[in-house]
């Protein structure tokens, strides 16, 4: 996938500019800070600009507005969402134009883009901001190591096009090490954005933002609350949002670089680079990167700042692997192994709450049943993607109603909870990559109360994925105790 | 070919015969395909609904039927539609007509063209097939209309003869104040052949009511009615 963001030129030559000054008859007709606000670097639908007719053919005289083809052809290439695969595109008989054309199937979701349509994009100043006195809220202190990573990204954001990786730990506490570089970029005047792959983390930090910055607007854009809010000097967005952004944003973090659906669809980067201005600094949050980003950090491409360690200090619970010969056949026959029973029996911490990854929806609803036979004075239950229930399930598990909780890969991220041991059945499973390894084995020992716990990974045969997701946990452990 | 709805990916069957003659590939993978409804049994032969399984049958017309020709407001001579309303096909029409994804109208093309040989075998040869407009204004926002889609997957000749009026919004609406609500239509261009007319969702039967009594009204012999779904 695409995560080389210097090194393929995309081009979006396509993008108008304008140097034109504000004429008289625009300064009386018009707020122009406040549209600026509103309008600058977004790309709009007709429907999507909130302004009269007669407006926009004044704001398009002064070159305020300027417009571009939203499709082009030969070969099709939707300008909001960079997609140019054939098959999502359609035809449509247009009553609008009276001609049969293409329009994108791809992000129909966020307004139809009509090839008949044209792309309305704010070429007038940019926004400024009146920066506040007071920015930053939170009273925390930073460990020496979260210290040492905010440094380096107070560093990259001052410097234009940098680049930087910042590698930390499940546990590590990056939101609170992203502020200071925050605080800075507030000052100076940029537009920050915070892209996530997922709208969940997005609604969980929102708060949180709100409380470190009290006096900033900070604007939260994910699927289904689809606000046409105008991005403030602070966005936080699922990187799907992102689509509809070009040259907006002067720093750009991207949270979890690695996880779905960021690293399966290379539009998102290409989304992600064209909403960032052609100054911007990036910085690339994960515990896991993938290959690619390795390779770029491994061969000193791309600056990287580690934090090996968790807030509280001790290190990451490395995973025990436990071969258990027959495991198939007894999981096909929906029972558990003999194997997980002598563990589960002779574990240190009893009354520790156990989270239990399984490879397939199936297995997760039937071995759930299965041990509750087995376990009936335990409350059990089982998670899947599709799940409607699935956040009061995590609830109730959070709340301690729930004693075990059986899993597919979805809880592999961003939910925490603080005491649990973890158990991965058929560890060797495809579905279980290195990254969701390092991200299950992430779970435990999350509080500074409890902060150990078992990872038990049950196998009937190492794959690299278990051995290279080992090997990650313990060189982060390794650079830990160094520091 | 990837399914049109779920976008995955459709891989044919492979035998002897379909090596020789490659079959057409459905628009909806098999999963998608499963979830939707037919309406399978006409239990009220006015209106096409089919009851919820168990339900008894005391007459061959549903009340709100009955209660129409009591009042003579029974414009129609029959409605049928192709599927259940159901948590398939609700967000399906949804993104169709809402979002404006136009193509999903393959999904669709089949059962239609299917749904009409059952249903309207009978069809005097000169009928016509009139979808139920949309407001102008409507029609710009949404570039296609739903209805007229439909009627073109059939093997009539589509006429416009109605012109929509006023708001359409009738989701928000009681029953009561739908049922009540002055007719939306206006007589575009009269007609002396019988009419299929067209529409995606059969909700109360009023819309497609009204319209039937102004084309009856201005002289067209029979009315009956097709939709999508019910
Ligand atoms: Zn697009
Ligand atoms: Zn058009
Ligand atoms: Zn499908
Ligand atoms: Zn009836």
């Amino acid at each position: 996938m695409l995560f080389s963001f210097r090194k393929k030129k995309d081009d979006f030559s396509y993008l108008p500019s304008s140097d034109k000054s504000l004429s008289d008859l625009a300064q009386d007709r018009f707020d122009i800070p406040s549209l600026s606000h509103t309008l600058s670097g977004k790309l709009f639908l007709r429907e999507e600009l909130p302004l009269k007719s007669h407006q926009l053919e004044t704001l398009q005289q002064e070159q305020f507005i300027q417009t571009i083809p939203s499709i082009t052809t030969n070969p099709n290439h939707c300008r909001r969402c960079g997609n140019t695969q054939t098959s999502l595109f359609g035809e449509i008989p247009c009553a609008r134009c009276n001609s049969t054309h293409i329009y994108c199937r791809n992000c129909i979701e966020m307004g139809r883009v009509l090839q008949c349509e044209e792309l309305y994009y704010w070429t007038g100043p940019k926004p400024t901001y009146s920066i506040p006195n007071e920015i930053c809220a939170w009273e925390g202190k930073l460990t020496g190591a979260q210290q040492l990573a905010a440094d380096r990204i107070c560093q990259t954001i001052d410097q234009a096009k940098e680049e930087l990786l910042c590698w930390a730990v499940c546990g590590a506490g990056k939101t609170e090490m992203l502020f200071p570089a925050i605080t800075k970029a507030i000052i100076a005047g940029k537009r920050i954005c915070l892209a996530t792959p997922r709208a969940d983390v997005v609604r969980e930090l929102f708060p949180r933002f709100q409380q470190a910055f009290p006096h900033i607007t900070i604007t939260a854009l994910y699927g289904g609350a689809e606000k046409r809010d105008a991005p403030s000097q602070l966005t936080l967005a699922t990187t799907h949002q992102l689509i509809r952004f070009a040259d907006a944003f002067d720093v750009m973090i991207i949270d979890e670089i690695d996880a779905f659906p960021y690293h399966a669809d290379p539009l998102l980067p290409y989304v992600t680079k064209r909403a960032a201005t052609k100054q911007a600094a990036f910085i690339y949050l994960t515990a896991t990167p993938r290959k690619e980003l390795k390779l770029r950090s491994d061969n000193g491409k791309l600056p990287t700042v580690f934090v090996p360690i968790r807030y509280h200090g001790q290190p990451l619970p490395e995973p025990q692997f436990i071969i258990s010969l027959n495991l198939k056949n007894t999981l096909e026959n929906y029972g558990l192994p003999k194997t997980f029973w002598n563990w589960y029996h002779n574990r240190t911490q009893a009354n520790r709450q156990l989270l239990i990854f399984v490879p397939t929806v199936d297995h997760s609803n039937q071995l759930s049943q299965t041990l509750q036979k087995q376990l009936p004075g335990q409350n059990i239950a089982a998670v899947h993607a599709d799940d409607s229930e699935r956040e009061e399930k995590i609830q109730q598990f959070r709340n301690k109603q729930l004693f075990i909780l059986f899993s597919t890969t979805i809880l592999e991220r961003g939910v925490t909870f603080p005491s649990v041991d973890v158990v991965v059945l058929d560890a060797g499973h495809d579905v279980f990559d290195q990254a969701a390894l390092v991200q299950i084995a992430g779970r435990a020992g999350r509080s500074a109360d409890d902060p150990t716990g078992d990872v038990i990974f049950i196998h009937d045969g190492k794959t690299n994925a278990m051995i290279d997701a080992k090997r990650m946990i313990s060189q982060m452990n390794q650079k830990a105790r160094k520091l | 070919m990837e399914c049109v709805w779920c976008n995955k990916k459709i891989y044919p069957n492979v035998t002897w015969s379909t090596f020789l003659y490659p079959e057409k590939l459905a628009p909806l993978c098999h999963s998608c395909q499963g979830e939707l409804r037919w309406i399978e049994r006409a239990d009220c032969i006015d209106c096409g609904r089919q009851y919820k399984d168990g339900a008894k049958k005391e007459s061959n017309r549903c009340q709100d039927c009955n209660r129409r020709r009591e009042t003579s407001q029974q414009f129609l001579t029959k409605n049928r539609s192709v599927f259940q309303y159901n948590e398939q096909l609700q967000p399906m029409i949804t993104k169709w007509k809402y979002r404006g994804d136009y193509c999903l109208i393959e999904a669709f093309r089949a059962p239609v063209q299917e749904g009409f040989k059952t249903y309207f075998s009978d069809l005097n040869a000169d009928t016509i097939a009139v979808p139920i407009p949309l407001s102008p204004q409507r029609l710009q926002e949404r570039a296609f209309n739903q209805a007229e889609a439909i009627a073109q997957l059939l093997p009539l000749p589509t006429c416009e003869l109605l012109k929509r009026v006023h708001g359409e919004k009738q989701s928000k609406r009681s029953r009561k104040e739908r049922l009540e609500a002055s007719n939306p239509f206006q007589l575009f261009k009269s007609t002396n052949k019988p009419v299929l007319l067209i529409d995606d969702i059969y909700t109360t039967g009023t819309t497609l009511q009204q319209a039937a009594e102004i084309l009856i009204q201005s002289g067209c012999p029979e009315v009956s009615s097709y939709t999508l779904a019910r």
